[in-house]
This record gives C-alpha cells, sequence and structure tokens, in this order.
C-alpha cells in the first residue's frame, strides 16, 4: 500500500510512522521512569520515616491526624538518645568485638584460602570441599555445645573480653575462605611462579604479591564481617547478661522492650546506629557490590 | 619394629612401589597444611565437635546445671506431641505453633521474595538517567541492623500512630492492626523481609547485565515482544541466580530468629503468630535450660534443612539452564 501513492505521500507516511516509534518509545521510558521512582520511593519511605520521626517533638508525635512533617527543628531526641541508654559506652563495646573479628577473619581465611588457591599439596580437594560442605550448617546444630564449653572454661561475662564471641574469628569461617580462595585462583599464576624461581618462601608471595593484589576480596571481607558483628543480635544476647557489657543492638532492644512507646528517642537511636553502616557502604559500595554479585554467582 | 622407621615407608600392596612422599611434596603438603592450620582447628573444634555433641545431647535429658543422662528417642517423641512446636488439629492452631510459622515464612515468603527481587532488579537493569543512585538506595536497606529494621517496622505499621495506616486512612481504605493482629503479623514480617532484599536483588542484576544482547534481538527480529524475552531468554538465563536465591533464601528463613524475638519477645507474640522454630530452640535451651531438648530441634532442623536443600537441587534440574 505505501509503495504506491506519490514520492511524498510515501515521505509523509514515514515521517507519521518515525513520529509514532519516537512516541513509543518517550513513553516507555517515562513509564520506566514512574515504576523506577515508585520502587525507589518504598525502599527509601521507611528510612525517611525514621529520621522524620527523630527530629518530632512528643506532642507532635502523637498529632492526630498526623503530620507528615516535623513541626519546627526539634533535635533534643538525639541528646536524649544518648542517655536513655549509656549509647557511647555500647557503641565502645560493640566496637571491642567487631575489630577483633575483622582482624581474625582477614587472617585465618585469606590464609586458609592462599594454601587452597596457591598451594599444590595432596589433600587439596579434600580440604576445599571440607569448606564447601561446611557452607551450609546450620548455626543451631552448634550453638548448644559451643555454649557449654565456653561455660565451662569460664568465658562466659568474664570481665576480661569478649572471648566466646571474637576467638572463633581467628578460626577461619567458610564463606570467606570461599569468597577469597575464588579471588586469589584467578591471580594469574605466572606472577607467584616468578617469585618462586627467585627464592621467595610461600610466606612472602601470600603476604607481598597475593594480599596486595587482593584488596578488593579483603575489602568485601572485612566490610561483611564489620557489618554481621555490629549488627549480630543472637550471640551477643547468648553470652552477654551483664548490662554494662552489653552491645548496641542489646541496649536497643533492652530499652525497646521497656519503653516501646517514647518513638522519639528510639528512631534517633535507631538512625545514629544505621548511619556508620550507610556511610561505610556508600564509602566502598563499588568493591562491595562486587563481592557480593561475584560470590553468588560462583556459589 | 613395625614402627620403627618413618610411616612413608609403607609400601603399597598393589602396585608395590613405595609410597613415600618425594621431599618435595612433603614440602607441600607440610605448607599447605601450616597455613590451613588455624582453619582446621577451627572446623574440629568450631563446628565438627558441637554437631557430633548436639547429636548426642539429643538423645539425653540435660538440665544445664546437671549432667547429661540418655534417654533415647524421647526428646523426638516429645517434640511432637508439644504443642509449642507442632499443632495439627486446625490449620489456625497450626500457624501459632513453630513448624507452622516457620513453614508459612519459608513457602510464601521465600519465593515472595526472590520474585519482588528479580522484579526489582529488571526495572533497575536500565540506563535511566542517575541509575547508579537508584540502584543504590534501593540495596540500602539491605545492610541495615534486622533488630533496628524491625524496631522500625513496629513503628510503621503501628495501628494507631504508624504511617501505613495514617496513609490507609486518608485512602479510606480499612487499617489492618497489622504486627498486633495474630492474622497480619506474619505477611507484615514477610514484608520487612521484602524491604531487605537487597542481596538477591544484587545477585539477580548482575546476571541479568551477563545476558548477551543478540539473544535479546534474535527474540525481537522473530517477532517476539517483552513476554517473549523475558519467558524465553531472561527467565531461563538467570535461573542458575533464581535456585542460588532460592536456597539461601530457604536456608535463611528456616533460621529466623533476630526479627522475630524483636517483634514478638520469646513467646512469638500476639498469640505465637510470630513463634519460629529457632526462638523456640533459644527459648528451650536458653530460658528452659533444657539442652537435651534443644538440641533434638537442633538436629531435625539440619535434617530439615538437608532436605529441602536436596529437593529444591533434584527439583532445579527441569528449570534451570546452564550455558556450557
Amino acid at each position: 500500500m505505501a509503495v504506491r501513492g506519490t514520492p511524498a505521500e510515501q515521505r509523509a507516511g514515514m515521517a507519521r510512522a518515525h513520529r509514532s516509534i519516537v512516541a513509543r518509545r518517550r513513553l516507555k521510558l517515562a513509564f520506566t521512569y514512574l515504576a523506577v521512582g515508585v520502587v525507589v520511593a518504598l525502599f527509601l519511605i521507611p528510612f525517611l520515616w525514621m529520621i522524620v520521626t527523630s527530629l518530632k517533638s512528643p506532642n507532635d508525635l502523637t498529632a492526630h491526624p498526623l503530620s507528615w512533617l516535623p513541626q519546627g527543628g526539634y533535635l533534643q531526641n538525639y541528646p536524649n538518645a544518648l542517655t536513655i541508654i549509656p549509647y557511647m559506652q555500647y557503641l565502645g563495646n560493640t566496637l571491642l568485638i567487631c575489630v577483633p573479628n575483622v582482624v581474625g577473619t582477614l587472617l585465618s581465611c585469606s590464609l586458609a584460602a592462599y594454601s587452597l588457591a596457591c598451594v599444590r599439596w595432596p589433600g587439596r580437594n579434600l580440604s576445599f570441599g571440607l569448606v564447601l560442605s561446611t557452607m551450609m550448617l546450620p548455626y543451631p546444630v552448634t550453638i548448644i555445645p559451643l555454649y557449654l564449653v565456653y561455660r565451662h572454661l569460664g568465658w562466659i561475662d568474664l570481665a576480661s573480653g569478649y572471648l566466646p564471641l571474637t576467638v572463633p574469628a581467628f578460626f577461619g569461617a567458610p564463606f570467606f575462605i570461599f569468597l577469597l580462595r575464588q579471588f586469589f585462583a584467578s591471580i594469574p599464576v605466572e606472577l607467584s611462579e616468578a617469585a618462586k624461581v627467585d627464592g621467595a618462601s610461600e610466606l612472602r608471595i601470600y603476604a607481598q604479591i597475593m594480599l596486595p593484589l587482593s584488596r578488593p576480596a579483603l575489602a568485601t571481607t572485612a566490610l561483611l564481617t564489620f557489618l554481621y558483628t555490629y549488627t549480630d543480635f543472637l550471640n551477643p544476647l547468648i553470652y552477654i547478661s551483664n548490662p554494662d557489657r552489653f552491645t548496641l543492638s542489646l541496649g536497643l532492644l533492652g530499652y525497646f522492650s521497656q519503653h516501646g512507646a517514647s518513638w522519639g528517642p528510639l528512631t534517633a537511636a535507631a538512625a545514629m546506629f544505621t548511619i556508620p553502616t550507610a556511610v561505610i557502604f556508600l564509602l566502598a559500595q563499588r568493591t562491595f557490590i562486587q563481592g557480593i554479585a561475584t560470590s553468588g554467582l560462583k556459589g | 619394629m613395625a614402627r620403627g622407621t618413618d610411616g612413608g615407608d609403607n609400601h603399597d600392596r598393589v602396585a608395590g612401589r613405595p609410597r613415600r612422599l618425594s621431599p618435595a611434596t612433603r614440602r607441600s603438603l607440610i605448607t599447605g597444611l601450616l597455613f590451613q592450620l588455624p582453619w582446621l582447628l577451627g572446623f574440629a573444634g568450631f563446628l565438627l565437635y558441637p554437631a557430633v555433641a548436639t547429636f548426642y545431647y539429643s538423645f539425653t535429658r540435660y538440665p544445664l546445671f546437671k549432667s547429661p543422662r540418655w534417654i533415647g528417642l524421647d526428646n523426638y517423641r516429645n517434640l511432637f506431641t508439644d504443642q509449642f512446636f507442632i499443632q495439627y488439629d486446625s490449620l489456625d492452631h497450626f500457624l501459632q505453633s513453630a513448624v507452622g510459622n516457620t513453614l508459612y515464612l519459608t513457602v510464601i515468603g521465600v519465593p515472595a521474595a526472590t520474585a519482588f527481587a528479580f522484579i526489582v532488579a529488571m526495572l533497575l537493569n536500565t540506563n535511566i538517567k542517575g541509575i547508579a543512585l537508584w540502584r543504590t538506595l534501593c540495596f540500602l536497606p539491605a545492610v541495615m541492623s534486622p533488630l533496628v529494621a524491625s524496631i522500625l517496622w513496629v513503628w510503621i505499621f503501628n495501628p494507631q500512630f504508624g504511617i501505613v495506616n495514617a496513609f490507609l486512612s486518608f485512602l479510606h481504605l480499612p487499617q489492618p492492626g497489622w504486627l498486633n493482629d495474630p492474622a497480619w503479623s506474619k505477611p507484615t514480617l514477610i514484608l520487612l523481609n521484602l524491604w531487605q532484599v537487597g542481596f538477591s536483588m544484587i545477585i539477580y542484576l548482575a546476571a541479568l547485565q551477563g545476558v548477551p544482547r543478540e539473544l535479546y534481538e534474535a527474540v525481537h527480529i522473530d517477532g517476539g515482544g517483552f513476554w517473549a524475552r523475558l519467558r524465553y531468554i531472561t527467565i531461563p538465563l538467570v535461573s542458575p541466580v533464581t535456585l542460588f536465591n532460592l536456597i539461601t533464601g530457604v536456608i535463611a528463613s528456616l533460621q529466623f530468629f533476630t526479627q522475630a524475638y524483636t517483634i514478638g519477645g520469646a513467646s512469638g507474640n500476639p498469640q505465637s503468630s510470630l513463634l519460629f522454630y529457632v526462638t523456640y530452640i533459644y527459648t528451650s535451651a536458653f530460658q528452659n535450660f533444657d539442652m537435651g531438648y534443644a538440641s533434638a530441634m537442633s538436629w531435625l532442623l539440619f535434617v530439615v534443612i538437608a532436605i529441602f536443600t536436596a529437593v529444591l537441587l533434584l527439583g532445579s534440574r527441569r528449570w534451570t539452564y546452564y550455558e556450557r
């Protein structure tokens, strides 16, 4: 049909078709923006509501109908949050657990991963199989005997440290051994072989070649370990009963279950608790997302 | 005298040649093992020993301050008449027991979260302006502490002063009691899981970005539209990730604890609608100090997780696609 007709008519027809394609593309783009906007809003609103609530005065909180924005700048909830629970002390306690966990996990897991990826030794495959098969072991299967052992050793509620919460980190975690092993295995063997020819020991190759080249994987391990320990709840709940030694999570839950209705200070404390993780994540997100994505895909 | 010489001197009977490792191999064995030492000790001390000990304790009566006494299968038998553990008389009662609640969360919550993660990843797999920022914002809830997120959820879904019911009332829609209502508490908890779905979403996004463009173009040439691309290209090509997300989701869901304990406490309020499997292990072990009973529950959980994983892996052969 379109072939017939004068050249001018043909041109007009093509222009019309072109316009409709452009219009459809625009519509599709608008729809994409709208859908992404809605999804982002759904993810963001709980966060924003936490911040908004933390900036409301007690009267404002129970206002009816509800006020969507805080009335005036009420900042008192933040200093209050620091005193309703000994926030700084609990933050210190939490960091006392986090730092050894990050250091221990980095050390023990990178050593094990190095031997799985870079040293050829009989039994290596068997050992890798062990790592893979224990990755899925549910933690409830181990908590009771471990509790009994720590109790026997006198490690529970000890004044001198958080041994049950920190010592295990120095003995490897299957998931991070796996993650680091995958990364080490992707580094060209020529590098370590050249060093071997030059007479470098395995320990030296590990420390001076592999570790510096594996910064992204090590950073991911450190971040995930920190995040996990910082937000951990079950282990502190089992092993810490003295309120002076509480972590932030325990302190927050304690306050929440006693004064559930004081939402101003609670949301302020929640915001302060969340900000460090959000900031760390934003600073390192590229490494972080890569680490998670690759470990997941290869899992 | 047989042990007088090095163990490496034993001869292999079949081949009749010495099995002694060459010095180089032996050195590599020692190096390999030394690097592994911390982890091997950890495996023995923090995984193998406790797993075996739990198995043994599960056959004993073991109050915390006494020593364990062998009682055979009694713990396992008692579990199935324990109304907190499981109830069979009606669906309502089943959904007020640890097993019922945990199954509900797993069978409904995990597929829902996986589908949601996939949809969000599809939406974020575009090149619109500011996409890096939008992706970051959608992932952000995943780094929030589950405990803090749960406290926040109680506030957002507060029947009187919460933002959700304020919004529903603005639209003149019915306003449920959410976490205060046994019929709504589990769905509200699943919504919390959907909000923190970031990790699954990022893995999906990485997989979607790995789908070759040519395949979509081939469908386009064959006259296929959005649904054909989705059905014949996208879903099959990301199916290994779907399997990964389902398995990790099921394992996590069967061990669900922090959120439920924060919101519903040890008894899983309201009306034990938020009493989950691991919550009940925790209560049995660390509040009732019944170590044997809690151990039996832990081992049963181990078996259930193994079964779920095996079923997913075997069933997945029909619907996963691996490029070779």
